[in-house]
């Protein structure tokens, strides 16, 4: 089946997640679609599998408009998405969840169903029990079963969006078989990816995206520095110049193991001094905010020691991790960040830690002109931070963080905000780091990782590799991100 | 959890109330009673005379703590459907305390102490539900309602066992407390004006600290954004279980009034939280949380109970139809914001 789409739109509020993208896919190939994180890639993919509606544009299946209101009618017409996370339901067996969304009348047949999943899952080598929980069952089992859901189904354009973050090696190569052997019997498969690498491997075609737009198509193969380029749409620059000596240390990793249900990050050593400015580099789900949150004391690691200025802090509380210093700002602004329904005047009434009975509202609204003010937000004290810009949220974030601290762990700080603000953000988190503060961030943003850090800590699949940034460029950190040097 | 909160305009709320009085005097139409003489009988109930509306009162008072004390846990974001079960261990405690004491102290002290009995009754048994919620990762509605039916049942048992009258075991209750062991009342109007003005008083200390106090503001965080007030440092689990303790004892205290007010029946009795506890939660929902506002819709929601006697009384219809339109009033309310709030957010997704 022929994919076409045309001139697509989807907005998310201010945000442009897919500005005008129109993207052309022949059947029989395996497609890449290749983009750092928030490059609007899976915003396309949902608006292609039905999951989203688009604000404009046209999306044509072998010529013919469609237009989908649900995943279940895209997956009627052939479009099955296999999400990132896999969307099934872990505490009901396999069978049953090849079944959900069958189009079968009342009555499940899990006889015939079960030969039926069965003989689907030995066409690709896949070892599935109809019978398991799938709660028990590995991410690359889950992933399996879902394909043969939708392939049973009757889809023949399979979107697999970051299908390798979570699954191992074998399950890879295994899955890499049973695509190829999909396109033989003609379906097309779309490979979402961040990693160069396997695009590089697997797909026939590829489509570049960045900041919601098309900035490349290739057929395969193509050199890497070309994919980098397309990717980072930016000019290859050279690194900063090597640092000077810095403080004593004030944030101590020792062979820290931690993980979530995706991945794991394992036994990383890190010394942090005061004064320092160590970027996290990696694409979305690489295990940067794993380690930043154990540096919070927002997750414990299974092993390993943590020390800040000189205190061991291993399985200590978050709060304990607040006394000695640390602040931590989220990426989630109105999710984890700032409290949707508060105004700025009670955000610095809550964050202003005085132990009186009383709020001093005076001073609270004092506090927040002057924040305001600092840190040029477009608001007024009492503006409900929901009404506040995205970049002003982001603004409001910065400016809540406490002053003093030793520590700033900060996931995406200038996300949002304009070449402009970021620098002046820069400047002025850049004066506490010479006042000995520490600083660890989280970015996808190659300049602002280059310019700011001293060192970078590149995330790939849950491994860390440690650049001196003087001796980075950006070529290199781009291809180190899509996985060079890991193997 | 909180989106049922948004601020409602004006207009909404008009329609929604037009529309619950459409809906309620269409099911007295269906009855066959007119509207028009049910609302006379429901006010006449209520304001007829002075007995009637120390009835109003009576009923007013424990709605009035609960609201209070609903009002913290809302602001917390949580719904303390154990409010009911709070009520009843804080008639339970003040009962246990009074029937110990009545005959070794003065009744001032007795009613005094039995006040902090049932302040704490209804804490332990909030702050039960909060441990539950907190600790047991039980959800607080469902905790509460198995609260709630645990404490009927320990009244039950205390009614026909340990506590029961002499000689006559039954559910009505039991043994009356003496008249020096009720509240005291000015001749010919059976309210005493100390549970009216500590009710206000409830109220009134609720809606300041919330706006005033760190901890009400604290509150206001975590009912918005759990995670966010958790990130920037604020004892999110210790402010929830202050909050359940808070509402347990204001329920605690409306347990208390429900013993010893003028117009009580001085005893413990099954089911003496009367659904009181549920009705301030329509209270609330329909106050949007505004403390100021819970105080006349209180009021207008206890006439509204006593009125609706009177339709039992004269035309032999069920008294419940008061709960009817007072339901029907929150529904639409609720409703109103329901696609005011879908609507502004748009197309769903």
């Amino acid at each position: 089946m022929k994919v076409e789409l045309r001139d697509i739109h989807k907005y998310f509020g201010s945000i442009r997640a897919n500005d005008g993208v129109t993207l052309s896919i022949e059947p029989g190939t395996l497609h890449g679609l290749l983009g750092e994180n928030g490059a609007g890639k899976s915003t396309l993919m949902k608006v292609l599998s039905g999951f989203l509606s688009p604000d404009r544009g046209e999306i044509l299946l072998d010529g013919k408009p469609v237009r989908f209101h649900s995943p279940a009618q895209s997956v009627v017409l052939g479009v099955g998405m296999l999400h990132q996370d896999p969307l099934d339901f872990p505490s009901l067996r396999v069978i049953d969840n090849f079944l959900l969304g069958s189009p079968e009348g009342g009555l499940l047949d899990r006889h015939r169903n079960r030969s039926r999943l069965t003989e689907l899952a030995s066409q690709f080598d896949f070892k599935l029990d109809p019978d398991a929980f799938v709660s028990d069952l590995s991410i690359g089992e889950r992933q399996q079963l879902e394909m043969i859901r939708l392939l049973g189904l009757g889809v023949s354009v399979l979107i697999l969006d970051e299908p390798t973050t979570a699954i191992s090696a074998q399950q890879r190569e295994k899955l890499f078989e049973a695509l190829h052997q999909l396109i033989g019997q003609g379906k097309t498969v779309i490979f979402v990816s961040h990693k160069l690498e396997e695009v590089k491997g697997l797909c026939s075609n590829v489509t570049v995206m960045a900041h919601g737009k098309v900035t490349g198509k290739t057929i395969m193969p193509c050199p890497t520095e070309a994919l980098v380029q397309m990717m980072f749409g930016r000019p290859l620059t050279a690194g900063r110049q090597c640092a000077v000596a810095f403080g004593k240390p004030l944030l101590e990793l020792e062979n820290i193991t931690v993980s979530d249900w995706r991945l794991g990050v394992k036994s990383l050593s890190l010394e942090v001094r005061s004064g320092e400015v160590i970027g996290f580099a990696g694409l979305e789900g690489s295990g940067q905010p794993l380690v930043l949150k154990v540096c919070a004391g927002l997750l414990r690691p299974s092993a390993g020691r943590i020390r800040i200025a000189a205190q061991d802090m291993t399985g200590k509380p978050y709060r304990h991790f607040l006394e000695t210093g640390v602040a931590y700002m989220p990426t989630g602004r109105l999710e984890e960040g700032l409290i949707a329904g508060m105004t700025l005047t009670e955000h610095a009434a809550l964050v202003d830690h005085h132990p009186s009975l009383f709020v001093d509202w005076t001073l609270a609204m004092r506090t927040a002109a002057h924040r305001i003010e600092t840190y040029n937000i477009k608001g007024e004290p009492d503006t409900l931070v929901e009404e506040l810009s995205g970049g002003n949220q982001q603004r409001a974030l910065l400016a809540l963080l406490p002053s003093q601290r030793k520590l700033l762990l900060m996931e995406h700080p200038t996300r949002g905000l304009d070449v402009e603000s970021a620098e002046y953000i820069w400047r002025l988190l850049l004066n506490r780091v010479q006042q000995g503060t520490a600083i660890l961030f989280i970015s996808s943003d190659l300049d602002e990782l280059l310019d700011r850090s001293d060192r970078i800590l590149v995330f790939f699949g849950g491994k860390v590799r440690i650049l001196e940034t003087c001796e980075t460029n950006m070529l290199q950190l781009g291809e180190s991100i899509g996985g060079r040097g890991f193997e | 959890m909180n989106n049922w909160a948004i601020q409602a305009r004006p207009l909404p709320r008009i329609i929604a109330i037009l529309s619950a009085l459409v809906f309620s005097a269409f099911i007295l139409l269906i009855l066959g009673t007119s509207p028009l003489d049910a609302v006379a009988l429901i006010l006449s109930g209520a304001f007829g005379s002075s007995t009637k509306l120390a009835y109003v009162m009576t009923a007013w008072v424990p709605v009035l703590f609960c609201s209070a004390g609903l009002l913290v846990t809302f602001a917390a974001g949580l719904w303390n459907i154990g409010i009911e079960g709070q009520i009843i261990m804080g008639a339970l405690f003040a009962t246990g305390l009074m029937q110990t004491l009545q005959d070794s102290l003065q009744p001032g002290a007795v009613l005094i102490l039995a006040a902090f009995a049932g302040l704490m009754g209804g804490a332990c048994w909030g702050m039960l539900a909060g441990a539950l919620r907190l600790y047991g990762n039980v959800n607080e509605i469902f905790g509460g309602l198995g609260l709630n039916f645990i404490a009927g049942s320990l009244t039950v048992y205390l009614v026909l066992g340990p506590w029961k009258r002499p000689g006559i075991g039954s559910t009505s209750g039991t043994q009356p407390f003496p008249s020096s062991l009720w509240l005291p009342a000015f001749k010919g109007f059976q309210v005493s004006p100390i549970e009216v003005l500590l009710g206000l008083m409830a109220m009134v200390f609720v809606g300041w600290a919330l706006r005033g106090t760190h901890f009400g503001l604290q509150l206001k965080a975590i009912g918005k954004n759990l995670r966010a007030a958790f990130l920037k440092g604020i004892p999110v689990y210790q402010r929830m279980f202050l909050a359940f303790g808070l509402c347990g004892a204001l329920a605690g205290l409306a347990g208390w009034v429900l013993v010893v007010g003028t117009s009580a029946r001085h005893n413990l009795f099954p089911l003496i939280s009367s659904g009181y506890g549920f009705l301030a939660i329509l209270v609330v929902l329909l106050a949007n949380l505004s403390a100021l506002w819970s105080v006349p819709i209180s009021f207008f929601f206890a006439a509204i109970s006593m009125g609706s006697l009177q339709l039992a009384l004269q035309r032999q219809l069920d008294s419940s139809l008061g709960g009817v339109i007072q339901g029907m009033l929150v529904l639409s309310i609720l409703v109103t914001k329901g696609l005011q709030s879908r609507l502004l957010s748009g197309h769903g997704k």
